[in-house]
């Protein structure tokens, strides 16, 4: 079979989900920026989840889950988006090549682990992990554009199938999407203060504890009763908060900045100058997360000079400039 | 986070790759900028990475001293723990500690180590061995 390789432009994205949203639509000419994509899905949260374990530990997200950006922008801009999922691997990558042959770009859902390109120490069993395949090359190797690699990367037909029917927590049973058909005009202007509208009211929380500021203040208080518990635990608690703020495909400081940059953006389509105010605001909120990783990893390394009640401040700090944030979002789109 | 202030650390963990961030330029204006790692953020991986690789040690000089079962360091030496191994392979959490044990995992039946190569992704000569030290 000879090579297919489908026109892409590959650019590289600080998150997976909503880079893969900006490269998808950008190839239907749809001017789509990556933290446009995710502020439209308002998908800006903060959730702590002790019931879900990673590595045994909890769960803290700081988006709304998988799939929501993809699905949400394609709602909100009325693009038809197809996904198909599939209880038998070989004809999910069947599936894959038949797009690929009508000359279809494919967002694919897959595990991180089982995608031999990705570094050594930031493989784990992370099942919601998005990217677009471009092509197949003779040596049957799938042309991949990962968004948050830097340059596109070839993934072998068996370690992809394996990274797609990896079964577990959010298993993608080999999730594919295919964007068919978009309207002629997209306007952004009337969905971006909705969505917005939307983050501010979230930011204050659910019912439960464990979400917005709530959930931010929830952490801090589990922080000062670190003391209670082992040592060596305590470091890899504060260890794993900072991982899922920073490594995790986040952008830094839990998506803050992105968020930011998404603001700029709206400022300037909507002419709303309070939502430049509202970014410079959300500049700091991620500025302060910056710094409670900073206190978190000074405690790790055992600097005498910090304690677990100076990093639970630290973050209640943050709650509070995102409750004041969460006012002047609301104030900016009234 | 000012342009400037974006990290260029070289994290280890990066494998020579970069990261992209967003920041504020001299304008005032966001943009992304491509950062090769930040110190905080490698350490807490490297925190992680190296508890992961000392229970892995761990669980290896337990099965060669008959201990534990083999399928304890094959889980851990492909980052699984109990939980995500029951998720991953259908197997309840209860089974897969049982199965820890080595006189349980040695009368195992070929189903269900058949079971444990297809979600481990090894060979039934290699999860039946351990490498040796």
């Amino acid at each position: 079979m000879p090579d297919i390789i489908l026109p892409i432009n590959h650019q590289q994205s600080s998150h997976c989900e909503t880079g893969v949203v900006a490269t998808l639509l950008q190839s239907k000419g749809i001017d789509m920026s990556e933290p446009m994509a995710f502020g439209l899905a308002s998908a800006l949260t903060f959730a702590y989840l002790p019931f879900v374990k990673i590595s045994g530990m909890p769960l803290i997200a700081y988006r709304m889950p998988p799939k929501t950006i993809i699905k949400k922008v394609c709602k909100k801009l009325n693009i038809d988006l197809e996904t198909r999922k599939f209880s038998n691997p070989d004809v999910g990558m069947q599936a894959l090549d038949d797009e690929l042959a009508k000359g279809n770009l494919v967002g694919l859902q897959s595990s991180v682990y089982w995608l031999p390109y990705f570094p050594e120490d930031m493989r784990f069993h992370f099942n919601a992990h998005n990217l677009v395949v471009y092509g197949k090359n003779e040596q049957g190797e799938y042309l991949i554009s990962d968004p948050v690699f830097e340059h596109p990367v070839t993934c072998a037909a068996e370690d992809l199938k394996n990274a797609r029917f990896a079964k577990g927590a959010l298993a993608a049973k080999g999730l594919m999407y295919v964007i068919r058909s978009t309207p002629t005009h997209t306007q952004l202007e009337h969905v971006i203060k909705p969505a917005i509208k939307k983050t501010a009211k979230m930011m204050n929380g659910l019912v439960l504890p464990y979400f917005g500021l709530k959930g931010i203040r929830h952490m801090a208080k589990q922080i000062r009763q670190l003391d209670k518990k082992p040592p060596k635990y305590a470091r890899l608690y504060l260890a794993h908060i900072v991982r899922m703020q920073e490594e995790i495909g986040t952008g830094g400081a839990g998506f803050r900045f992105m968020y930011a940059s998404f603001l700029e953006q709206a400022a300037q389509l909507t002419q709303t100058p309070a939502l430049n105010q509202c970014a410079e605001h959300t500049t700091l909120v991620g500025d302060l997360w910056r710094e409670f990783a900073m206190d978190a990893v000074k405690y790790c390394k055992k600097r005498g000079d910090i304690s677990l009640d100076d990093i639970a401040n630290k973050l209640e700090q943050v709650a509070e400039q995102e409750a004041k944030l969460s006012k002047l979002l609301i104030g900016a789109v009234a | 986070m000012k342009k400037d202030d974006v990290p260029q650390d070289n994290s280890k963990s990066y494998q020579g790759q970069n990261k992209l961030l967003y920041a504020v330029d001299d304008s005032g204006h966001y943009q992304g900028v491509k950062s090769s790692g930040w110190e905080i953020e490698s350490f807490a991986t490297q925190l992680a990475v190296d508890d992961l690789n000392e229970q892995t040690a761990q669980a290896l000089e337990q099965a060669l001293r008959g201990e534990i079962s083999p399928l304890a360091y094959h889980m851990l030496a492909r980052r699984f723990d109990i939980a995500t191994l029951a998720g991953a392979s259908g197997f309840f959490q209860w089974q897969i500690k049982r199965h820890l044990r080595p006189a349980i995992f040695a009368k195992l039946s070929d189903k269900n180590i058949n079971r444990y190569c297809d979600t481990l992704k090894i060979s039934r000569d290699a999860l039946l061995s351990l490498p040796s030290q």
